[in-house]
């Protein structure tokens, strides 16, 4: 067996929006409710049955998972003792200010203008209802039953729809999702010289080795009589691990101006509809049939889903100038597919020489982290109408409802993981050398003290120049967020237990 | 070229003006982590030599620490710390400081311990000085005038481009460099652009350098043989360290935690000042010494200008014993949010990080020095955040602008100070407008 090869994943017990998408489950909704009385809400969780991640033949036609946010694991009576063990990001919400400032979370994007999640309107349980579509309205009902009036207060209900693969702009979505190591085959810590689609285990799973060799803090719990049921921890048989085969759940509702896209993309192509989706493309670092722009690997990624090789077998070795796929471009931000070293076989001598700083020259050469510790998978749904972007083009209808994308992400380590995605590579106005621009899709467009201007977008040339496009609207509204606690079967039986 | 130096008035508080201080720091901004640059007390902004400077309170809160090591905690005064990066030399710069900030300098050093209405300002702080036994900065002899005016020069010419899009884009890379430098020249001559030729290089400072580069390799190599004879014994006693100091990385607490967040990114760059005990003993204190000399002399001789090893982020940084050996304080000015600092850290530098700081007391447990160590991502980060302090004034001369920024900006300006390019070279260049 592998060096770090350790007891095999028991799959009863973890939530099986961890190991799958759901795909043919094409409705769902998130539901997000305050805990009005905590003996009710037990009751219901005690008689709700939720979806583990064992493989069912044939697939199930429903699933329920559920998560819990700090303040809700509070309503139900965990002790701040036990909570103290959790994540500062997950104890503190994401709509904390100073946790907002690092997001980019300002100006029509501040928690303050949220309609659920700010202050005081946090909700405690996400339960999320995944049917096929037939199947949708009666499995809501019957899995609500009679308590859940009694257990829990609405506090926003969140829709979704299928748009077949498509995200609200019209671009294919999901193609790239990290592999994770479930039999926990991966050699960590490791020198991962070049880029692998492989995952440690405990990147999204708690109680695991990450990518550092190292198991994520959690709590853990000296053996007593109400945690029995609970695993032991595998760095210290000793002790119960109350998340062990949990992860945290990360959620963002992100409204999608589709008509502010393609009007500004078809202005900006003066008026010619197929210059307008081939910006559309440099900015999303994919075409809207979900093609890379930069063009497959011969030599395969290990991890890459056979299904999606065609689309999701490249890195950007041979993109460094960014005349491809735009540095700055969605994909590339939030993976540029790099290893650990700036270049892929070094000798020993020139891996020496790369350590101590006298690696490659050049201007754009080593800006970026790895990206091995910075993966998120994830399971968000889009919501509202389709609405293609020839049509965007025109007005909108007098009440049109909005759209977007309900975002899901599940990591081990917030802050490794999501925070650092989206501060220091989406949100920051300085990735990978560029200036004056964030995310194109998800930037806020706000003025930095000493950089009045963030909303750029650089697209740079074969040989010199870049073309610079000024002037991008915001595009995406940051409408409601939390972070929430997806626990294991044994751990939601713990919460739930009189 | 103009080098750069740095200042750290080092003193004791009176703890009955604690409170006092605390307010007349706190006067200095605008909002947390926010400084007034032009505040009545010290207007930063006066100082066009100024690069970086910071008030902090040293309020350690580990020196019970060394309990570990069955010692009893010494009881320290509360520390005020002044520290400053800036051009040319460190006396001539505080004689200026004192001339257009003196009085608000004397209501805050009147808070400390010594202090008196009779007490000659500048000599008290150059007696209060403590000199740095490492120090890093970016980009040798860049001032901040060439900062700002190199700045302003990217400004200029990202104007033209735009202005003139239509034909500056279709044109082959030679061509646009002449054509750029051409634009340059003209608005150089109507004064509104200033690129300053670079000042002399001080000879005084050129001597020293030379000695200092010459001399501790020298010196390494007579006392090798000796070095040499004691490396076993060293290591050995190394190792056995190693395997028993203690590690405690305590979850920092959460309301220090919030603490630092809030005076935290209101610009991309951002401060930090990290402070411990060191580990008890003659082996430590020696290793710590000769590692940061290491880390000094590469800073100094050898490391490319806007890298130190892998790290681009870093502004300014520097290493200082606190009044004797047994305490020392880490600042630094890096770009990005202190989760990517530490991340590139771990990942670029890991070994980097271990040799510096792994002689403070509860450091995660290393291997032969460079190894492991801060790879327990986990209690590096926690064991970092518990030692760091929050400082309550914090000035940048140049909002807004990363130290990657800084070297675009450079090196477009040499760039068109180059008499001719090849096609390649010009391509470069272009790439990085």
């Amino acid at each position: 067996m592998g060096g770090n090869a350790m007891s095999e994943v028991d799959y009863a017990d973890v939530q099986g929006l961890v190991r799958f998408g759901y795909g043919h489950m094409t409705s769902a909704s998130y539901r997000l409710v305050k805990v009005k009385s905590a003996a009710a809400a037990k009751a219901w969780l005690r008689a709700t049955p939720v979806t583990s991640a064992v493989t069912q033949k044939p697939p199930p036609k429903t699933a329920l998972n559920i998560a819990f946010s700090a303040p809700g694991l509070r309503a139900l009576g965990v002790s701040d003792t036990i909570l103290a063990g959790f994540s500062h990001e997950f104890r503190g919400g994401m709509a904390e200010e100073s946790r907002a400032r690092q997001l980019g979370d300002l100006g029509s994007n501040a928690p303050g203008n949220w309609d659920w999640g700010r202050y005081g309107r946090e909700p405690h349980v996400l339960v999320m209802f995944f049917a096929e579509p037939e199947q949708f309205d009666s499995f809501v009902k019957s899995t609500k039953g009679n308590v859940w009036s009694d257990a829990f207060e609405e506090i926003a209900t969140l829709g979704t729809s299928n748009l077949d693969g498509d995200e609200p702009f019209g671009f294919a979505d999901g193609i790239s999702q990290p592999q994770i190591d479930w039999e926990q085959r991966r050699q960590t810590p490791c020198s991962q010289l070049g880029y692998t689609n492989v995952v440690a285990l405990g990147e999204f799973l708690l109680g695991y080795r990450n990518e550092y060799g190292k198991i994520t803090d959690r709590p853990l719990l000296n053996p007593d009589t109400a945690n029995v049921e609970l695993l032991p921890a595998e760095d210290d048989p000793t002790k119960k691990d109350l998340c062990r085969n949990g992860t945290y759940l990360v959620m963002r509702q992100l409204e999608q101006d589709v008509r502010g896209l393609w009007q500004f993309l078809y202005k900006d192509a003066g008026g010619n509809f197929e210059a307008a989706q081939q910006l559309g493309a440099k900015m999303v670092g994919r075409m809207r049939s979900g093609d890379p722009l930069v063009p497959m690997e011969k030599q395969s990624i290990p991890g890459t889903d056979p299904a999606s090789v065609r689309q999701n077998q490249f890195t950007y070795e041979n993109d460094p100038s960014g005349a491809r796929c735009p540095f700055g471009a969605h994909i590339r931000r939030t993976n540029p597919r790099n290893g650990d070293l700036p270049e892929r076989r070094p000798s020993a001598l020139r891996k020496l020489a790369i350590m101590l700083g006298f690696g490659p020259k050049g201007f754009y050469d080593d800006l970026t982290s790895p990206v091995r510790f910075h993966r998120i998978l994830r399971r968000g749904r889009e919501y509202g109408s389709e609405l293609p972007p020839e049509q965007a083009l025109n007005s909108a209808a007098p009440g049109e409802s909005a759209r977007g994308l309900n975002f899901v992400c599940l990591n081990a380590n917030i802050l490794r993981q999501f925070e650092f995605l989206q501060n220091a590579w989406i949100a920051s106005t300085k990735f990978a050398g560029l200036t004056g621009e964030s995310d194109p899709l998800l930037g806020n467009r706000q003025p930095i003290p000493g950089c009045p201007v963030t909303s750029n977008f650089t697209i740079p040339g074969d040989a010199g120049l870049r073309r610079r496009v000024p002037g991008l609207p915001q595009f995406v509204t940051v409408r409601g967020g939390a972070y929430f606690f997806m626990p294991s079967l044994r751990a939601l039986r713990f919460f739930a237990a009189d | 070229m103009t080098p750069q130096s740095n200042f750290m008035v080092l003193a004791p508080i009176n703890p009955d003006r604690e409170l006092e201080l605390r307010q007349l720091l706190d006067s200095m901004n605008r909002g947390p982590g926010q400084v007034d640059p032009k505040n009545e007390l010290v207007p930063f902004a006066e100082f066009n030599n100024l690069h970086f400077a910071r008030f902090v309170i040293l309020d350690d809160h580990t020196t019970e620490d060394v309990r570990l090591y069955g010692l009893a905690p010494r009881v320290y005064p509360l520390y005020l710390a002044f520290l400053g990066d800036m051009d040319g030399d460190a006396n001539a710069f505080l004689s200026g400081l004192i001339k257009r900030a003196g009085k608000g300098l004397v209501k805050i050093f009147s808070c400390c311990q010594g202090f008196r209405p009779d007490t000659d300002l500048l000599a008290w702080m150059k007696q209060h000085n403590a000199p740095a036994i490492a120090a890093y900065v970016n980009w040798r002899g860049r001032t901040v005038q060439q900062i700002r005016e190199e700045a302003a020069l990217y400004e200029a010419i990202e104007d033209y481009i735009t202005k003139n899009a239509d034909v500056v884009l279709a044109l082959p890379p030679r061509e646009l460099y002449s054509r750029l430098q051409g634009f340059v020249n003209t608005e150089k001559s109507a004064g509104r652009i200033t690129l300053s030729p670079a000042s002399p290089t001080p000879l005084g400072w050129q001597m020293m350098n030379l000695l200092h580069m010459i001399g501790l390799p020298l010196l390494v190599l007579i006392l090798s043989p000796l070095l040499i004879v004691l490396t076993p014994f060293y290591l050995i006693a190394l190792r056995r360290l190693e395997r028993t100091d203690p590690e405690f990385c305590p979850t920092a607490d959460q309301k220090h935690s919030e603490d630092l967040s809030r005076i935290e990114d209101h610009d991309v760059t951002n401060q930090f000042s990290a402070m411990g005990s060191l580990k008890p003993g003659l082996v430590r204190l020696l290793t710590t010494s000769a590692v940061l000399k290491t880390v000094n002399y590469g800073a100094r001789h050898i490391t490319r200008p806007g890298r130190l090893g892998r790290i681009r982020s870093i502004h300014f940084a520097r290493w200082v014993f606190v009044a004797g050996t047994e305490r020392m304080i880490f600042c630094s000015n890096y770009d990005g949010s202190v989760e990517s600092y530490m991340d590139d850290f771990i990942n670029k530098t890991g070994f980097g990080l271990n040799a510096s700081f792994s002689n403070g007391i509860g450091y995660p447990r290393t291997n032969w020095l460079v190894r492991d160590g801060c790879i327990d991502e986990r209690k590096y980060k926690e064991y970092l955040r518990r030692h760091t302090l929050v400082s309550q004034v914090w000035y940048k001369a140049y909002p807004g602008l990363s130290a990657v920024d800084l070297e675009r900006n450079t090196r477009v300006r040499q760039g068109l100070e180059t008499p001719s390019m090849s096609d390649e070279q010009a391509s470069a260049w272009a790439a990085m407008l």
